[in-house]
């Protein structure tokens, strides 16, 4: 498989009010094509701020100052906005959390297609008619794709008058509408109930095995990315501090974070057994020390923890931010 | 990534959401230069008698229409000149200041306190204590306000209550639709409801929990709305319907000079002026009060 | 001993038609958000009530304790009928019935400091004021994990775990037997959870506390719970020992809902059973069995009267039309 996104050593800053926040904080990662990457991580792990970096969507007083980001052979940051433009969408497409406040009230589904069909389609015919007719068979098409009954009278619809679980299918629709290469699914099923989650993640990765795309799905949930993933990333504090195929991750860590992580969430299995949460909190992100991140809530942290950790190798396609990994095993 | 994701470790102790809206305002020069001249305002009224350089309503015929100082025929002991009885301009705007303020205050302090019992029951209640309380708001929303005062006014007598009670009659409608919208608001968020769940009563919950959270677009409000009082007794005035002569008004003042606008146009301008400056200063700073405490209101 | 008794409980909100429609004479439509529901809790226990949003159980929870005044049916705590208190006696009552709620920034008010907060249920019932109060606060507030220091900040100075927990502290000051928990770790991160969970179950050892747990996420209540009771729009379906319900769910709502939780652990094919479509509108519930239009299973009977609830174990009930013939969505299916 060959290497479709490869960041490295990627910073993104905020100048905050308390002071400089270093959110991505020398991110390397990679994902193949047809590949589904899972990035999982807390809240301010810095997770979507990394994939907003990719996209060229970070606002100020956010900003990315270091960093190479590969896409397809092309370094995303050299490119102008012009040209960053034609990507989104084209090439890389993003789906967010809230499917209600990422569609445009005022238009319909289908105008919200269209748009997007418009600006990057570029197989489109160019008699006005038959532009027209086959933005709409594109979009009864890719609306059909992704499992909503009757199209083409959903295509006159608002937002609003869609349920949650179809709100994210139809912003899965207009992200997939010009087939992208790559798939960012930020917390796709966060808001909506377990049944529906099925459907959506289901959904995702049968369009991802029948159009060979790549997907970076962005989630707080171990249990979505063990049952979709191919590859984890786990990241703390602006940070990865694990990656390697899932099985493996999940089914022996080799960082104390991913293995509090999986230690905390409940399940019927551990009734009458204690849990064992991770202590404190995540630490405030201004004017962090370059030492390990995790070593105030991590049970083996040692004095010799309070230095800079690198990435390091923890098998075959496996590393881990630790100093301590061998010991993990 | 955002603020608040970061703020609960980095942020200093013991300090209220007030406080920080207060150094939020306290960043917007413009506003914090035109609350400096409402000050400035305040000051005037309260200590016109020692600021006064004359004594506002002596009359002096040899004095009549006498222009500005820096006019030929001026006179530097009546420095904005005198108006058709001889009288001291600058001397009657400092203590006609006192009665722009005072009724710009009193109106505003018993409409906002009707204002905020009416719109608390109304919205807390709801029912038919709503349906009446906003039938009447309705009611009182149809007529225009001038013609609504001077009605009032033409009804109850000139004089410096009357003129309070005409205009907080209607003014009182809109902090009461302000804090019914905002109360419907905040009765359903849940700390309201976890102070019932505890046992709280309805009063408790209406001046405990639910007060102080509104009491920020409120307090906006009616600082925006005190201005256009303060115009609408200026109006009263110019008609002759507020207070009475000789008693120093910068409405009646703009009306005295309008029979010589055109030869001894400083009767008129100079209180036009005044009441153009205080009005123009409270509404800055009333918006800056709104940037600073009610992020929401603004653009 | 049973601390909690709810008989065929409902709460009906009447949704608001304009005047032209009532000129029209539009029928009042009624959404029935909680229909004819009858539980009991034991003393100690942890009843665990799912079911997706919409589905009532929070408006469940909220009736129990006449937080919403239900609309017809009857909640009895430790023997008295509190459906039948008088404004002065549920006063009171709410001493022992107490709330902690999902949302940990709109739950507390941003005006008021911890130790107001914390402390307005002592003052309320007249229970302790002053310093007397402060140093109840205090001591409350260092046993859920946050430190007396901090009796005079503002909830916005805390992080989400932290709020929940002066939520928690709250709830637990005037000393209840009983505590509704509404979704209390639904927003908060996994590592945070982890935290309030064992902090809540450390409680209830510790003062004797009985929960109704309300979540939507079934391995916490099956962590937690003792039994579960599931509900589908407005009503329960299935109810029982939590090891029962899990391993042997009986009603096919209850069993989709299974298949359907991501988890952890080595990849494996487990059965799956894919609902179809959404939930109905509770303004136009489906006649009949309410799941009748999402069921794989469902028969023209299910259309066209509603099931009864029958014993399917013990301490097991579910309402389903096709209990008899042992069928089951989860039976593998390759």
């Amino acid at each position: 498989m060959t290497v479709l996104l490869e960041v490295s050593n990627l910073h993104t800053e905020f100048h905050a009010r308390a002071g400089l926040v270093r959110a991505v904080d020398g991110v390397s990662l990679k994902v193949s094509r047809g590949e589904c990457l899972g990035v999982v991580g807390e809240s301010g792990s810095g997770k979507s701020v990394t994939f907003s970096s990719v996209m060229g969507l970070v606002r100020s007083p956010g900003q990315v100052t270091q960093g190479a980001i590969f896409f397809d052979g092309r370094n995303l940051r050299d490119l102008s906005r012009e040209e960053m433009r034609a990507i989104r969408g084209r090439d890389i497409a993003m789906t967010m959390q809230d499917a209600l406040t990422a569609l445009n009230p005022a238009l319909t589904v289908g105008e919200q297609l269209a748009e997007v069909l418009e600006a990057h389609d570029e197989t489109l015919p160019t008699g006005r008619t038959a532009r027209r007719t086959a933005i709409r068979d594109r979009s009864v098409e890719m609306l059909g794709l992704v499992g909503i009954p009757s199209p083409e009278a959903r295509l006159r619809q608002y937002p609003h008058e869609f349920s949650g679980g179809m709100r994210q299918r139809i912003m899965i629709a207009i992200a997939l509408a010009c087939r992208p290469k790559l798939l960012i699914a930020d917390e796709p099923t966060t808001a909506l109930d377990v049944t529906i989650q099925a459907q959506v993640l289901e959904l995702i990765s049968d369009i991802r095995a029948r159009l060979g795309m790549a997907v970076v799905l962005i989630t707080h949930d171990l249990g979505v990315v063990a049952e979709h993933c191919d590859r984890v990333m786990v990241m703390y504090a602006g940070q990865v501090v694990e990656e390697g195929p899932t099985d493996q991750v999940i089914g022996a860590p080799c960082h104390p974070y991913t293995r509090g992580l999986l230690a905390s969430i409940p399940r019927p299995a551990l009734r009458g057994q204690p849990l064992t949460p991770i202590m404190g909190q995540v630490p405030d992100l201004v004017g962090l020390p370059p030492q390990c991140r995790f070593h105030s809530r991590c049970p083996l942290a040692q004095p010799q923890c309070l230095v800079e950790v690198p990435m390091r190798d923890a098998g075959p396609g496996r590393r881990s931010r630790c100093l301590r990994l061998e010991e993990m095993a | 990534m955002t603020d608040a994701a970061l703020a609960p470790t980095s942020a200093p102790a013991a300090d209220s959401l007030f406080r920080r809206n207060l150094r939020e305002f306290r960043r917007n020069r413009l506003a914090v230069a035109s609350a400096l001249v409402v000050l400035l305002f305040v000051v005037m009224a309260v200590a016109a008698p020692l600021i006064a350089p004359q004594d506002p309503n002596a009359t002096d015929l040899f004095r009549r229409l006498q222009p500005p100082a820096w006019i030929e025929g001026g006179d530097w002991a009546f420095p904005l000149g005198c108006d058709g009885l001889g009288r001291d301009i600058l001397s009657r705007i400092i203590y006609g200041a006192r009665i722009s303020i005072f009724i710009g205050i009193a109106v505003i302090l018993l409409a906002t306190g009707v204002g905020i019992l009416a719109g608390l029951a109304a919205g807390y209640f709801r029912g038919w204590v709503d349906v009446v309380i906003g039938r009447i708001v309705d009611i009182l929303l149809g007529f225009p306000y001038l013609i609504f005062a001077i009605g009032l006014m033409a009804m109850m007598g000139p004089g410096l209550v009357n003129i309070v009670l005409a205009l907080a009659y209607k003014e009182w409608v809109i902090p009461c639709r302000v804090v019914r919208g905002e109360t419907l608001a905040v009765r359903e968020l849940e700390y309201v409801e976890a102070a019932r769940a505890l046992g709280a009563g309805p009063r408790h919950i209406m001046w405990r929990e639910i007060l102080p959270n509104i009491l920020s677009p409120v307090i906006v409000v009616s600082t925006i709305r005190m201005a256009n009082v303060i115009i609408l007794e200026a109006s009263l005035s110019f008609l002759g319907l507020g207070v009475q002569p000789p008693t120093a008004s910068w409405g009646s003042m703009v009306s005295d000079g309008r029979a010589f606008i055109l030869e001894s146009w400083w009767v008129s301008t100079f209180p036009g002026l005044a009441i153009l400056l205080l009005v123009l200063a409270i509404n800055v700073a009333s918006q800056g009060l709104r940037d600073a405490f009610d992020p929401r209101f603004s653009e | 001993m049973t601390l909690l008794q709810v008989d065929g409980l409902s709460k009906h909100y009447e949704a608001r038609r304009s005047l032209a429609q009532r000129l029209v004479g539009t029928p009042r439509s009624v959404v029935r958000a909680v229909n004819d529901v009858s539980l009991t809790v034991a003393k100690g226990e942890v009843l665990g009530l799912i079911g997706e949003s919409g589905c009532g159980k929070s408006t469940l929870g909220r009736a129990i304790l006449r937080l919403h005044e239900p609309t017809s049916g009857r909640v009895t705590f430790d023997g008295t009928d509190v459906t039948a208190l008088a404004a002065p006696d549920l006063k009171a009552m709410r001493r022992r019935m107490q709330i902690i709620f999902q949302d940990p920034y709109a739950s507390l008010n941003p005006r008021r400091t911890v130790a107001e907060i914390v402390g307005l249920p002592l003052a309320l019932h007249g229970i302790a004021s002053g310093e007397e109060a402060r140093a109840i606060t205090a001591r409350v507030l260092e046993r859920v994990g946050l430190r007396a220091s901090q009796l005079d900040r503002y909830p916005h100075q805390f992080s989400g775990g932290q709020r929940q927990r002066i939520g928690i502290a709250r709830a637990l000051v005037s000393n209840p037997d009983f505590i509704v928990c509404d979704e209390p770790v639904s927003a908060l991160d996994v590592s945070i959870q982890a935290q309030i969970i064992a902090l809540l179950l450390e409680l209830k050892r510790e003062f004797g506390l009985t929960y109704l747990f309300i979540s939507h996420d079934i391995s916490v209540i099956g962590y937690l719970a003792d039994r579960v009771a599931v509900m589908y729009l407005g009503e329960i379906v299935e109810t029982g020992p939590v090891a029962e319900v899990l391993d042997n769910p009986r009603h096919p709502y209850t069993q989709s809902l299974l298949s359907a939780v991501p988890e952890v652990g080595p990849r494996r094919d487990k059965a799956r059973v894919r609902l179809q479509g959404d939930l109905p509108s509770p303004l136009k519930p489906p006649k009949g069995c309410k799941f009748h239009t999402r069921c794989p299973l469902a028969i023209p009977a299910c259309a066209e009267r509603p099931p009864e609830s029958r014993g399917v174990g013990p301490g097991h009930v579910a309402a389903c039309h096709r209990l008899d013939g042992n069928l089951s969505l989860l039976e593998p299916v390759r």
